[in-house]
């Protein structure tokens, strides 16, 4: 019955999308009520022929791993993608003519680079957390996901609000707000699938064996409830034409300025920082086969991460607009953070305690290893940098960018390679990856490509902010905005290079999962039992 | 497990708390010293920094913190502080005869060095960092002048800018779309005509039938050798430097469109002496008069 009831929605949705494509004013807008259309066209066509059928039987006894497996999938097709326009975009910045005429203004570097910040944070990122976090709360509460085909919505509709996002940028629709760009169709139906998300994610903590819950099912939920409030309050428009994807922004001046920046930072926060580390307190103590090293540092660390995270925000506004006790909260907040951050990369190495030989043999465990000491590094390089007098010379620099690639392609990256290496075996019926070596060169080619883009950044970004302020004994400017764009060249190729190197680490990781994968066999892991 | 039987860690002697999560156990270390001190410590200088600095919004305006720090305050105060330093020279700037300001050491040297940083700030745009100038923006290292290049000049055109809509006095000339009034054989041959002024590479057979119709055409604003008219801001054709470029497909495009360069006013926009700053830097360059 309920099949019929759903079969008309999807019946209402598509007419209004089609009526939506024949109306719209633009062509993002129109490729989008496109997209939905055929969305739900398949989605219809699916519901349509398993209606009446006899059900097909579910092992409600075994883990729902068939949307962690297709997640896996996902997370190295769009950990590509990203990686591949950043390297893209980086030669445009070192050689502007690769900003080719034929491919204006759709290849534009102005609008790839939402493409590549997107694909790699909410793409490649937020596919990893999904996945991990389906994944770890079966595993830890010994339940089933909840919710039957819940996690399937999510991870359906999810990757269609990517590609919504993503064909948004290349035909030009913007909000304009930095990695909050998409307009507000996409906002809205990310709202919808991340509700979903909430439920099947609570469902199953709900309905858990274990008594206590385990320690990265408490970031991952902080991640998914602060994600759901930074996107709703920073996304707050007024669509011009509900035929197309303008929309004006509720607040105006410094206060959405400082709404962004709230958005912005707590994006790296809880996006980047308490998601990634609930995906750290599973895999690193799995993978040493050690037991976390301490308990009541999880605690404290954790709640004084959300705690002071969500204020660090107006760090980003110095020397702006934003008045200076506003500056001055964000920085102090920013500051007191270091510790609380450093918690979790304590709590992460320290786990290796009577399991440091492992570094010798095991390339996945260094993986994860060098991913938290670049998690250590760019969480103190993050306060120094909210600092007002360190800020005035690093803001708009080079610094920034290094700043956040250290923490993206070191930290996010590496940890999500490490549990990409742990999950894909398990998954596919394997008993290990189908090449050690391959991990191996994967790990050097992505250190070392780490090493070139953060250096390289460190120097041009300091090089441009000293070259900004320089002035002679009359007070005059010494150098125009075009000299230190000339000064930054070689940094800016070694930068490419250093992508080039990561980039080629990526593919040799895709090559080697789809070895393992080729080979294995999808077997559905029994609910475990709970030990007291 | 009972409550009272104790759950210990081979590898490393300490207790965990007894729970497991799929294999995994959690130790029950104490939180580390160097760990917690350093986070108090970033507290107490919090409590004293929020304290010193402006930090609390109150119903109206925010504690200003007993330090009186102000990031305003401190620009204006460096602003203020080279403008004082700087106040004799620029008075003097804003009133100099340009004619003697190259008599003026101190004054010339004070003009030239703030003449660069109003450069760089406002004109690098067009006429590149070096003031070798681009296609359409005029390279400003040669002495190759449009509208004349002695100070008093490049004054007048810093201040009034070039075919702009805002100011009157601009320097001001159209040519014509001659698209519109010769047939395109016409225009090949003129082009060939006007290579012919500076190259040795031309088709002779145009240029001779190309040079009656630069005379009659052309010549009226760019002389009859070509040599151009600054009133008029008629370039030299005949010395091989082109704003636009020499080749024969741009030299038609010019001939068949006309080109139609606008600069705009800095009058309003930069004080008195930053014009003349500007314009003896200009001068400077290598090609004043």
């Amino acid at each position: 019955m309920l099949n019929y009831f759903k079969l008309v929605a999807l019946g209402i949705v598509m007419l209004i999308a089609a009526i939506a494509a024949n109306f719209a004013r633009d062509l993002a807008y129109q490729v989008h009520a496109i997209l939905i259309l055929l969305a739900s066209f398949g989605t219809f066509v699916w519901v349509l022929r398993n209606t009446d059928e006899k059900p097909v039987h579910v092992d409600k006894n075994g883990y729902m791993d068939g949307v962690v497996r297709a997640g896996v999938i996902a997370t190295a097709f769009w950990g590509i993608v990203g990686f591949t326009v950043g390297v893209i975009i980086a030669f445009q910045l070192a050689f502007p003519s690769l900003n080719v005429e034929w491919a204006q203004p759709f290849a534009n570097f102005g609008r790839l680079r939402p493409l590549h910040t997107s694909a790699v944070i909410f793409a490649f990122g937020g596919n990893a957390l999904i996945m991990t976090s389906f994944y770890v709360v079966q595993r830890t509460s010994g339940a089933r996901l909840w919710g039957g085909n819940l996690g399937w919505f999510v991870f359906w509709g999810y990757n269609l609000f990517i590609v919504m996002a993503a064909t948004g940028y290349v035909l030009g629709a913007t909000q304009a707000k930095e990695y909050a760009e998409p307009e507000w169709v996409a906002d809205i139906w990310l709202t919808i699938v991340w509700v979903a998300y909430l439920v099947a994610f609570m469902g199953t903590i709900f309905t858990r064996k274990e008594r206590h819950i385990y320690v990265a099912n408490w970031f991952y939920l902080a991640f998914i409830v602060t994600i759901a409030m930074l996107h709703i309050v920073n996304n707050l428009s007024i669509p011009v034409s509900i035929w197309g994807s303008k929309s004006v922004q509720v607040f105006s001046g410094v206060q959405d300025a400082m709404t962004q920046w709230w958005y912005g930072h707590n994006a790296v926060g809880f996006f980047l920082t308490a998601g990634f580390l609930g995906m750290m307190y599973y895999f690193v103590p799995k993978q040493a086969g050690r037991p976390v090293f301490s308990y009541k540092l999880s605690i404290i660390h954790f709640w004084a991460l959300i705690f002071l995270y969500i204020w660090a925000g107006p760090h980003h506004l110095h020397y702006t607009a934003l008045p200076d006790w506003a500056g001055t909260l964000g920085m102090v907040f920013s500051i007191i953070l270091w510790m609380p951050s450093w918690g979790g990369m304590i709590n992460g190495l320290m786990t290796l305690q009577g399991a440091w030989d492992k570094l010798r043999t095991d390339p996945i465990i260094r993986m994860m290893v060098t991913s938290l000491a670049f998690y250590g590094m760019s969480t103190f390089e993050g306060p120094m940098m909210s600092i007002r007098a360190v800020n005035s010379l690093s803001h708009y620099t080079d610094w920034t960018i290094g700043h956040v690639h250290s923490g993206a392609l070191g930290w996010n990256g590496m940890i999500t390679f490490g549990a990409l290496y742990f999950l894909t075996p398990r998954l596919w019926g394997r008993a290990q990856m189908h090449s050690m070596a391959a991990i191996n060169w994967h790990f050097w080619l992505a250190t070392v490509g780490i090493v070139l883009y953060a250096s390289s950044m460190w120097v041009s970004g300091i090089m441009e902010g000293l070259m900004w302020r320089e002035v002679d004994a009359q007070g005059f400017l010494v150098n125009s905005f075009a000299d230190t764009v000339v000064a930054k060249y070689p940094m800016l190729v070694v930068r490419g290079l250093g992508g080039v190197l990561y980039l080629t680490g990526a593919g040799i990781m895709v090559w080697n999962m789809w070895m393992t994968i080729r080979a294995g066999k999808v077997v559905t892991a029994p609910v475990g039992v709970p030990t007291q | 497990m009972s409550e009272h039987e104790k759950d210990i860690d081979t590898e490393t002697g300490v207790e965990t708390t007894g729970h497991e999560w799929d294999g995994i156990k959690e130790l029950n270390n104490p939180l580390p010293r160097w760990w917690l001190w350093s986070f108090y410590l970033c507290i107490v200088w919090g409590i004293w920094y929020v304290i010193a600095y402006p930090a609390w919004p109150m119903i109206k305006g925010a504690t200003e913190g007993y330090l009186g720090y102000s990031t305003r305050a401190n620009v204006a105060a460096d602003i203020t502080a080279f403008n004082d330093k700087n106040a004799d020279l620029r008075a003097a700037l804003a009133e100099v005869d340009l004619a003697e300001l190259e008599a003026n050491e101190d004054l010339n040297r004070f003009a030239i060095a703030g003449g660069a940083a109003v450069f760089r700030t406002n004109c690098s745009q067009c006429h590149g960092s070096g003031a070798a100038g681009a296609k359409g923006y005029p390279n400003l290292l040669d002495d190759d002048w449009l509208w004349g290049g002695t100070l008093e000049e490049i004054a007048y055109t810093i201040n009034h800018g070039i075919r702009n809509e805002t100011d009157l006095d601009a320097r001001w000339s159209q040519m014509p779309a001659y698209g519109e009034i010769l047939e395109s054989d016409e225009i090949d041959n003129v082009v060939q005509h006007v290579i012919s002024l500076s190259s040795t590479e031309f088709d002779a057979a145009k240029a001779e039938q190309g040079a009656v119709i630069f005379d009659e055409q052309c010549s009226a604003c760019h002389g009859v050798e070509g040599k151009g008219e600054r009133d008029l801001g008629a370039p030299n054709l005949a010395d091989a430097i082109w704003l636009y470029g020499g080749d024969i497909e741009t030299l038609t495009d010019s001939v068949k469109y006309a080109r139609f360069g606008v600069m705009p006013a800095w009058g309003p926009r930069l004080s008195v002496s930053d014009v003349n700053a500007v314009a003896a830097y200009v001068h400077q360059l290598g090609g004043g008069e």
